[in-house]
Parts: C-alpha cells; structure tokens; sequence
C-alpha cells in the first residue's frame, strides 16, 4: 500500500514521454556505490492490519490513570468543536500559507489566533505560534540578547526545569552567562534576584505561576529589570489569565508560554504550541510567521505574512530564528477553543481550576503530618510537605493507579520530600477525596 | 469575511463548563485580579461552526486541490493514520518521569523506540532522537551535537559550510548555534563548486550541511568525495533529510558518509502539513555522537523493556519539553509500517517518475535551467515569460483560478524566476496532465494576453493583497474591545 495511483498504462505511458526504457533509469544520477547497503524494513500492510496492530501497541499503555500531575502539560476540556473543525481537510492538509489568495481561511485564523493571545496577555503583538513552552522561552531569551545586546540572563528558579534546561542547551554555544536564583518558599526571592541582576542583564525570566504553583505580582520586578536596562520575560499558564492580572498589566516586555491547555490533547508531550507576544518596539526582533492585515486591489480586506525579512528564508543566517514549521494547527485548535470558551465562559473555567485547587489544597493539607509548602497564592496547582519521601509515595500510588502529583525532588534534591499536585476543572471533588484517602493511606498505613 | 470578534454578541455564551462541585473559594487577592476579562468573542456553539467551516473554505489544501509546492511534499495523509493516532490521544508525558512511571506507558515509549529504529535503518544511521519538533529544530539539535563533539576534542571550530542552493534553514540555524557561515556557489552544472568548496575547507569547519537529491531536485554525483574532503579536515557531514522522499530505499545518507542527519516526518513520511505546522524532525547520527545526544534518551533496558536516559552529563541537554511531538510521530510510524519495505521503495520511484514526466512535458514551454534527469522535484525559470512582462508569480496566481496550489516560486535563490514543482507520488499522471496544460495555457497567454496573468486570481475572495500596506502598517491583532 503506498496511494501510489498510477497504472501500468500511465507508468509506461510516461516514461515514454520522458524518453527513458524504465523507473531505474531515473536513478542514473546515482552512482552504483553509493546505492544503499541495506533496507531492512518489515513488509507492508492494509490498513485494517494496521489499525489492529496500532491497537495492540496502545494497549500496552495503562490507560485512565487518575491524574493529579502538570508540570506543563495539564488535562483540560476541550470542546468537541476543537476537533471537528481543526480536523477540516481544508485547514489539516494546507501548508504554510505562502500564496495568500487561496489560503485566507488559515491566515484569517493566525490573525484572529495573534489577536486573543495579545488580548489574554495584555500585549500588543503576537506571532503566528512557536513550537512549545520551553522553545518559546529559549527564543524569547534570544530575542532579549538582541534587543539589549547584552550577554547575561537571570532566571528565577520557579521557573520550569525542562524550560530552564532548554534555555542552557539553546544558549550553551552562544557566550551567554546564566545565574539562576533560588526561590524561597515557593517564590521568587526579591532580595536574591536584586543581588542578580546587573547593567550587563539582557533580561530577567520569571514564571507565573510557577513550578511549585504559587502566584506572584511581578510589577514590582519588571520595573526593577527594567531601570536597569534588561528585558522582563514572563512564561505563563494560559488559563490562569482567565481571572490573573495579564502579565502585560504586571509591565512584562515579553510572555511566553505553552498553548497546550488551550484544546490540544496531552497526547505524550505533543504537538502543543508555543506563543510568544510583545509590545509594539519589539515586533521585528520576533522570530517566527506574523500574519498581518492588509487590503487587495479592490480595497477588501486580507491577510498576508508580514516582516518576512526577519525570517530565514529571506535572511538566512541573519535570520531572527531558523524557525520555519511551526504549531499552526495547534495553534488553530487553541482559537478554536478560546471561542468556544467565549469571555465569559473562559473567567469561569479559570475559577473552577482555582475553585477545584483550593478545594483539594484544604482537604490535603489537613492530612496528619502534610502541610502546604507555597506561602504566596497557588493557581491551580500547589506544593504539599509531606512527612515521607515523595517519590516513593508517588511510585506506590502509581501502582495502584493514580498519579498523585510530581515528586519536587526529581528536580529539586534538597526537596524530596515535596510533591507538586495539580487539579484542573477534570477533576471531581469524588477523585479529590479519594486521592486524599489514598494519600493518607500511603503515609500512615 | 467577519472576524470571528466582530460577531461577538455582548452576553452570548457558547460552551458548558462541568460543575463546579466543590466550595466556592476566596477571591484572589486585590493585586493579582484581572481587572477585567480578556476580550474573547462572546458567540454561541453554532457561530464559531460556522466561522471556521466557512474559514476552511477560503483554502486550498492537498484534500481538495493538487499542491505542487517545492520542496514541501505535500503528499496525500491516509485517512487511517487519523484513527491509530486517536488511539494514542490522552495519554501525560510527565507519567514517564515519575518513579516507576515507564512501565505504565510502555505503548507510547515502544512506538518512539520502535520509530527511531525505523528512522536508522532508513537512513543508514546508528541512533536517532526524536526529541526536534520540526526540520529547522532538527538541524539546530544536529549542530548543537556537532558542536558538543568538537568541544569534546578540544576545540569546537569555528565556521560551517552550506552551499548557496541550500534551505536558509541551513545556515539559520548554525548560526543559531553560534557558528559563522561559508556559503559556496553553485557551478553550472547544478551542484555546490567543488573547486570553490575544497578551496574554502580548512580545519575551522565544523560540519559541512549538505540536501541531496538538493533543492534543484538533482543529485550530487561527486557527493562522496564532499564527504571525505570533510572527513579529511575533522569537519562533519549534516544531512538535509528535506529531500528524503527522493531516494528512500535507494541511497542512505549514513552509507555515503553522512554524520548527522534530519528527517522531515510531515514531508517524506505522510504526515499532515496543518497549515504550517505541527512537524516533526527526528535527528539520527553516527555511534560517535550517541553520547551527546539530547535527554531524555529512549533506550531498550537490560529487561526488553523501554526506558527513559535522564542522566548523561555528556549531552546537550534538552531541545523540547518532552519527547517530540508524539502525535506527528505516531502518523508516521503507523505510515512506515503500512507501507513497509516495498512501499517505501515504490514511493521514491514513484515520485521521482511523476517529477520527471512533469519536467519532460514542460520544458518546451519554460526555461530549465539545469536540464538533466531530476529526482523528485524540478525547477524551471520564468525568465522566458519576463520578457513579455509576466513573472513567476503571475503564474502562480493564473494557477489559484484555474485550481491548483502554485508551485514554490522564487525559490531556490539562485535561479531567476523560480518555479519549482514536486508532484509527489500520490498524483496520477491524469491529475499531471491537466496540470500539465494549464502550465502551457499561461505560457502561451504570457506572449498573447500577458495582462490577463497579471491580473489573476479573479476567482477567490480576496485579489491580490498589498503586502507593503501589511509591513508599513504591522496591523497584526485585531482593535476595538
């Protein structure tokens, strides 16, 4: 099976008219020594085959484990209108759309998309999408490094682990200093960022809210940055600006964040997007497609990619970022949803994550010898104490089939007995009390 | 068309949230509130329905319009890939990192192992990882892991090597790694300048990338000796897998002497392109890499089992969050494994027939500027029609009325007037033939009624769009809420 439709007729047909006796012909540029060595690949199949062997391979995951763990990727709704339209031929099998009259449908989409992530982070532009959290951290760094022409970047601890080592590997060949400071109690340190930052710092990196859950009002941070010359950078929860101040509010000069809670599924860790948004000044330092509104001969409004000569097609090596595929559809799929979800609709699923945390946070931190690590505000997720190792809680609990929540100590060895628990508006206040049951159990019993 | 915004209906309310089962809690505190709600439309379930069917139909895609665009390969995405992956859907990738968390997701690390190995095989690779979301993303972990391999010996070099014919994702991203750029012309038979390349090799080069069938569509017969002109100066071979489609079963990058190299999955392996977007950009190397490969690495363990590597201080580090984009992944291993051995071999032949049928039916009507036996793609020139006053787009635009998704135009660089079109193997020589036509219809009218060209496309929504306007303006998000 390879849809390969032409007929024996067509194929003999064709190589006539190239002037050629057969297929192998066409190979003639290839020298005889350089033909593979081997091709020892399995033998095809229908598709019904296939879908029973793609069966058998899915089985092997566990399936319905209770899920209490984020840690970037968190187990939202997503509306049934998110997959049947995302899952039009017309948007799912375009491509980049480089030819704008026959491809409005996906630009019209990029703008309104660009549109709802400048309105949710309270920014003035957007890119058409990046390709996750982490990655989008790392270029919003790089993009800092340009702006200032500075070399050294401060990022707070609370920030990501993963993103945090995306941003050494991105960074790692490029002469760039990294001081990374410490949070305490769940927060960012105020004294201990002051101690950081410099009139060399490009930016400081912050994450709203963070690992451990709490949330922070950074207006007074990014006025700090700021008076001295660096950029404020701000990965952020995209739900939790249903009903959190905008990170543009707080005076950021840069949001990121992963666009995965916005109707995409978790599907193993991807495709999510990422976004990144700015103000006005900063637009042609953005890497990555921008769609932007224009009008046609007759004056009728359109939308074309713009400031392609930051882009490396056009610039090459002096390009803004090499990127060129990015989350498009993702990022289709996150409008999607946000218009499903509507104003209204969208302020109430943020307070029914928070409503649902805040629930699971007492009922947890009453259990004997548990008490909540975060002294600031958590979102929706938080950070328990526990009187017991958490990995080893977190391994039990996995066996019988619950993910209770993320070991801190994985990623923080001075924390190990700490377990970051997270509860979207999925969870019911039945798995809430159960988990609390179960907890207790492997604590006490 | 309205903006899905400007159908806002202050009070009007779409999706149903569950119920809030749970106490009510305090509100945040005062300086952390959202002073007022981010300004989403307000429409019902059926407006936005409406909105993105109607959207969806101010586009050409491959489902509905055959999509020539160079160097894209926009194959056909078999429908039953949609299924397996649904399959895979909800599944959390931190699972995997939990203390004894591997085994509850063996499925989905099985399929990742199973495709890296696939991947390998291939491409004549020794490992491969899966962690790069797309081509450009590949090519930046393949320079990171040639830089990590130089360090390792003392020295990371200074300087790599692309020819002028190559993707500006090439040198995009080794200058994002930090390297400078040596760009080598192309000669006049097609190919990167040997002579101006052995000339510009010294012992600073840190790797040589390289796309082979290039982006011409022809295939570099002096390739090896490339290679080992490298190898001879320490610098090391990257592979621009772009082009893979060309010669799967046929060549393997790894057996030439390739290093490091890229795989386009939404390209070669029959993923869908999404409007941009999600790809997938698999990275495999040679043995002498494998230590620096990024984490987490998904290795077999001495149980038969799949586990993950988080603890190499010798790799580079993380290029994603997770593992790669899964659900692209899972597309493409079920394609490989429908498809198998011959299937894969009957693609490249396939292709590679379909493009030089094209080519060979169109260069009495256009300029070929390198007229030799392509591989899955060719590139013609315009130059012919400029004198008449009608470009390469102007082509393209007659094409969007007549139906068809333009080939890629002005592109590669270094041909005047560029058209570049991949038929792949999914289109039947019927599909060609009519589009064959079409090609020789403009040609013609280019001499005749060049006017007519210039004013295409007529037949879609908008005419053609002032992209001056676009850029002077940066109207990027929509005003007024």
């Amino acid at each position: 099976m390879s849809y390969c439709p032409n007929t024996p007729d067509d194929i003999r047909e064709m190589l006539a008219a190239i002037g050629v006796a057969g297929v192998e012909d066409l190979f003639s540029p290839v020298p005889e020594e350089l033909r593979a060595k081997s091709f020892n690949l399995p033998e095809g199949m229908s598709e019904f085959e296939l879908f029973q062997r793609m069966r058998l391979l899915a089985e092997k995951n566990t399936q319905n484990l209770a899920g209490f763990i984020g840690g970037g990727y968190y187990d939202h709704c997503i509306p049934a209108v998110v997959d049947h339209l995302s899952g039009r031929a017309e948007f799912y099998t375009a491509y980049t759309p480089y030819q704008p009259e026959c491809s409005q449908g996906t630009l019209q989409a990029l703008f309104e998309y660009q549109t709802a992530i400048c309105r949710l982070t309270g920014m003035e532009v957007s890119n058409a999408s990046l390709y996750d959290g982490g990655t989008a951290l790392a270029e919003a760094a790089m993009m800092a490094l340009r702006v200032t022409g500075r070399n050294r970047l401060v990022i707070d601890g609370g920030v990501n682990p993963f993103y945090r080592e995306i941003v050494r590997t991105y960074l790692a060949n490029l002469e760039v200093e990294i001081v990374e400071v410490s949070p305490q109690q769940g927060i960012t340190s105020r004294p201990a960022l002051t101690a950081a930052l410099s009139d060399q710092t490009a930016a400081v990196i912050l994450q709203n809210p963070n690992f451990f859950g709490s949330l922070d009002d950074i207006g007074d941070l990014a006025e700090e940055a700021q008076a001295k010359g660096a950029l404020l950078i701000a990965s952020v929860y995209p739900i939790s600006l249903g009903m959190v101040k905008s990170p543009g509010e707080m005076g950021a000069d840069i949001v990121v964040g992963d666009g995965q809670s916005l109707g995409n599924p978790l599907s193993f860790g991807g495709p999510s997007f990422g976004f990144i948004a700015t103000t006005k000044k900063y637009i042609r330092n953005l890497p990555g497609r921008i769609v932007g509104e224009t009008v046609d001969r007759n004056g009728k409004r359109g939308f074309v990619l713009t400031l392609q000569a930051r882009e490396q097609h056009i610039k090459r090596h002096k390009a803004t970022s090499n990127i060129c595929s990015n989350q498009s559809l993702c990022a289709l799929r996150g409008l999607i949803f946000l218009a499903s979800m509507g104003k209204e609709g969208f302020a109430e699923l943020a307070k029914l994550n928070y409503d649902k945390a805040e629930y699971a946070k007492e009922v947890l931190g009453a259990i004997r010898g548990v008490s909540v690590l975060n002294v600031a505000t958590t979102f929706n997720e938080f950070t328990l104490a526990l009187p017991k190792d958490a990995a080893g809680v977190v391994e039990g609990l996995l066996r019988e089939g619950i993910a209770a929540g993320v070991p801190a100590g994985l990623y923080y060895p001075e924390m190990d007995h700490c377990l970051v628990v997270t509860v979207t508006e999925k969870r019911t206040r039945q798995e809430i009390g159960a988990l609390a049951k179960q907890l207790e159990g492997a604590l006490w019993s | 068309m309205e903006l899905i915004y400007e159908k806002s209906v202050k009070g009007r309310r779409g999706v149903r949230l569950p119920k809030a089962d749970v106490p009510r809690a305090a509100a945040l505190p005062e300086n952390l509130q959202r002073r007022e709600a981010a300004g989403l439309p307000e429409v019902s379930e059926l407006d936005v329905v409406r909105h993105f069917t109607n959207l969806s139909r101010r586009n050409f895609s491959v489902d509905t319009n055959f999509y020539p665009l160079g160097s894209c390969t926009m194959k056909y995405n078999a429908k039953v890939l949609e299924n397996a992956a649904n399959l895979f859907g909800q599944y959390h990738p931190m699972t995997a990192l939990l203390p004894g968390g591997e085994t509850s997701c063996q499925g989905s690390l099985a399929m990742l192992h199973e495709l890296g190995e696939l991947l390998a095989e291939i491409t004549g690779m020794d490992e491969v990882t899966t962690q790069p979301l797309a081509g450009a993303h590949g090519e930046m972990t393949g320079i990171m892991l040639i830089a990590a391999y130089h360090r390792a010996k003392g020295n990371r070099k200074k300087y790599v090597v692309v020819p002028d014919s190559s993707h500006g994702t090439n040198p995009a991203s080794a200058a994002m790694v930090g390297y400078e750029i040596i760009t080598i012309p192309t000669a006049p038979y097609g190919d990167m300048d040997l002579d101006a390349f052995k000339t510009a090799m010294n012992g600073e080069v840190a790797a040589v990338m390289m796309t082979c069938p290039n982006t011409l569509g022809l295939f570099n017969p002096h390739i090896k000796e490339i290679c080992d002109i490298a190898h001879e100066h320490d610098a090391l071979m990257y592979y621009d897998g772009a082009n893979l489609n060309a010669i799967l079963g046929k060549v393997r990058p790894g057996d030439v002497g390739f290093d490091v190299i890229h795989v386009n999955l939404h390209k070669t392996f029959g993923t869908p392109h999404g409007g941009g977007g999600p790809g997938s950009g698999p990275v495999g190397v040679k043995k002498a890499l494998i230590p620096f490969l990024p984490m987490p690495r998904i290795i077999k363990a001495a149980d038969g089992g799949i586990a993950l590597e988080t603890d190499n201080p010798r790799s580079i580090g993380r290029t994603a969050t997770f593992y790669g984009n899964f659900g692209v992944m899972v597309r493409a291993y079920a394609y490989m494994i429908m498809l198998g051995k011959e299937g894969l071999i009957e693609v490249s032949e396939q292709a590679v027939l379909n493009a030089n049928y094209i080519m060979s039916r169109l260069k009495s009507h256009y300029d070929l500027p390198f007229e030799q036996t392509c591989m899955h793609e060719c590139v013609f020139s315009a130059s012919r029609q400029l004198k008449h006053g009608v470009h390469a787009i102007d082509i393209a635009k007659y094409l969007i009325d007549r139906g068809y998704h333009p080939p890629t135009v002005y592109f590669p660089l270094i041909v005047k007037e560029a058209i570049m079109i991949e038929p792949t193997e999914t289109e039947s020589k019927q599909t060609m033939d009519a589009f064959i036509a079409v090609m020789k219809e403009a040609a013609e009218m280019a001499e005749k009624d060049p006017e007519a060209l210039l004013r295409a496309p007529v037949t879609m929504p908008v005419t053609r769009l002032d992209e001056t306007k676009a850029a002077r303006e940066q109207n990027v998000c929509h005003a007024g809420w």
